[in-house]
């Protein structure tokens, strides 16, 4: 019987013969908190007795959640890990750099790796072929110690993705469908694996919005194939060294098989307060908001912000909307300046946020008042996630977001394409 | 593990409580502070909880209980409200085992048998759960053995300060 990638990726890092079901100690390549979780990891670790991490080149340690400080408690914590990082030799990415799981999919994640980060989204390396899952900070502080971890070999969902997308519908109209369709807890435990000819089709910047989002169905990685696309983002990385072929075995055994043809997609939202709330873009015309959000690990890379640059161009936002944009790192913030994007939301009437979570989980830059609604490319619309439990989140496509930000209410983004 | 025979009394919350619920995102700045933390702990689902809870008690949900962040803060919180013993349907992946790296034993059972304000006394070595309000009783399901281990020993950290590494 063959393997699917989870089991694949675990045998090959355990030494064990690892199958759906088995526990099984497996190093750890790369470890790593952010701003909000590392206090307490770090302080885990020390509590744990240890001097140093087995391989701090390995750990990281990412400014990003609350960058730059919005309090004076949040600046200490900063203050705490600067010294940590320079006392250990951990790698430390600064206020400004990016949210962290975009900066290792850019200089980290590669196929085969194994991955954790004390935070949730870290399963977004696994659109390079990582095993790439988030734990809380103990779990974290030890593999960061010991180089190592005990995993549960999860079982396997099989996406096949066919068809091709119509025009102003992509990736995040995909995961939400999903989502919706299996439930925020209908992966609880499980690995999903996304393959056929649409995921083939699909850029880096693509699947990491899919690979993200699996958590959002309780997955506990969502896991691509390597593949020519996978080489060549590698490459343009200066990381093409590190690339190896990683595919599933054809007789691999999966607990299910999900077929999706996108061939008939329409733009999705997921609605207040939960992801797998979703309905069509369509079906909530007429919904008003005072906010746009276009950021965050799941959707703030150059061809999010292309996206929206290309709704918005040569027009002006509605005056009833604060349009926030945020671009996942500094590297995609100078890549947009360099394409003319920011030139053109900033004339639409975006502000700018720094490179970082920004408004995504409610500290600053974009709290909503009592009553208010965000439209938000971001994963989770949780009620108090953006800082207020009094307001209202929905969860859409780049392209959704900004044809909403142009008229003030949910707007369907093929009305304006 | 410090006790095997619970008694407490229920705090019910429905499905899907979040991360955010149990702590919400706008109080990071107090992560490094968990005695104020601790203070807001379950205040979205219920404003009351942190008055009404005992030493002791239980925290019971529904379905998915702990989804969303990775913020081991939230079983943390939990925990320094008294509460000995979390009960649900299921459980996300991570905040069960936050919750057990914490020391916090997690049952996953019917909790739909179990109401608001009952009294529970459960048996965490035989996996037992008797509601002696209404006198249902139900089993929980089985945790891999390495969890065990973890939770015997207080939690994740204290474990590996005894044995100096982690073997299964
Ligand atoms: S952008 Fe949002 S979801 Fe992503 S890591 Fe930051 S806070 Fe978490």
């Amino acid at each position: 019987m063959g393997k699917t990638l989870a089991e694949k990726l675990l045998s090959a890092k355990s030494g064990a013969g690892a199958r759906a079901g088995d526990i099984v100690i497996s190093k750890v390549d790369f470890a790593f908190v952010q701003d909000t979780t590392g206090p307490l990891t770090l302080r885990q670790f020390r509590e744990g007795g240890f001097p140093k991490p087995s391989s701090p080149k390995t750990c990281a340690i990412f400014m990003d959640h609350a960058a730059p400080s919005p309090n004076r408690e949040q600046a200490n914590d900063h203050l705490f890990l600067r010294k940590f990082a320079e006392e250990t030799g951990c790698q430390l990415f600064e206020v400004g750099q990016g949210v962290c799981h975009q900066i290792v999919a850019e200089q980290f994640a590669c196929p085969g790796d194994v991955i954790i980060g004390a935070d949730s989204h870290t399963v977004t390396g696994g659109a390079l072929g990582a095993f790439a899952t988030g734990m809380g900070s103990s779990d974290v502080a030890i593999a960061m110690a010991l180089g190592k971890n005990w995993f549960r070999v999860p079982e396997t969902f099989s996406i096949n993705v066919t068809g091709r997308f119509p025009k102003a519908v992509g990736v995040k109209d995909l995961i939400l469908y999903l989502i919706g369709k299996i439930g925020a807890d209908g992966a609880n435990y499980k690995a999903l694996e996304f393959t056929g000819p649409a995921v083939d089709r699909m850029t880096v910047s693509q699947r990491l919005t899919i690979a993200n989002m699996a958590v959002e169905a309780g997955a506990k990685v969502g896991l691509f194939p390597s593949d020519e696309v996978t080489r060549a983002y590698l490459e343009a990385q200066g990381r093409g060294a590190k690339y190896q072929l990683l595919q599933p075995d054809t007789d691999a055994a999966y607990e299910k098989v999900i077929e999706i043809n996108v061939d008939r997609l329409v733009p999705m939202v997921a609605k207040p307060h939960t992801v797998d709330n979703t309905a069509t873009a369509a079906e909530l015309k007429g919904t008003r908001i005072q906010q746009v959000f276009i950021g965050t690990c799941t959707n703030g890379r150059l061809e999010d912000l292309a996206m929206a640059a290309r709704i918005l161009k040569g027009k002006q936002k509605h005056h009833g909307v604060r349009l926030l944009i945020a671009p996942a790192s500094h590297a995609v913030l100078e890549a947009a300046l360099r394409a003319g994007y920011i030139r053109t939301l900033i004339r639409a009437g975006a502000i700018i946020l720094p490179a970082g979570c920004a408004a995504c989980l409610g500290v600053h830059q974009g709290v909503l008042g009592d009553g208010e609604a965000c439209l938000s490319t971001a994963n989770r619309n949780f009620k108090g996630r953006m800082g207020n439990p009094d307001s209202f989140i929905y969860l859409a496509s780049p392209a959704t977001a900004a044809a909403s930000a142009l008229t003030g209410e949910i707007t369907d983004p093929r009305e304006v394409l | 593990m410090a006790r095997t025979i619970l008694k407490g009394k229920v705090h019910k919350f429905g499905d899907d409580i979040s991360t955010d619920l149990i702590i919400p995102g706008r109080y990071a700045r107090l992560r490094s502070n968990p005695p104020e933390l601790a203070k807001h702990v379950l205040e979205d689902a219920d404003p009351n909880f942190v008055n009404k809870v005992k030493p002791g008690d239980f925290v019971v949900g529904g379905s998915n209980f702990g989804q969303g962040s990775s913020r081991e803060h939230a079983p943390l919180v939990i925990k320094m409200s008294g509460v000995s013993a979390i009960l649900a349907k299921s459980v996300a992946r991570i905040f069960f085992r936050n919750a057990i790296n914490q020391g916090v034993p997690v049952l996953i059972c019917d909790t739909g048998k179990i109401n608001d304000g009952d009294e529970l006394e459960i048996d965490l070595l035989a996996g037992t759960i008797k509601d002696l309000t209404n006198g249902a009783v139900l089993t929980s399901g089985k945790m891999p053995q390495v969890m065990v281990n973890i939770l015997n020993e207080g939690g994740l950290i204290p474990y590996i300060k005894k044995h100096g590494d982690l073997k299964l």
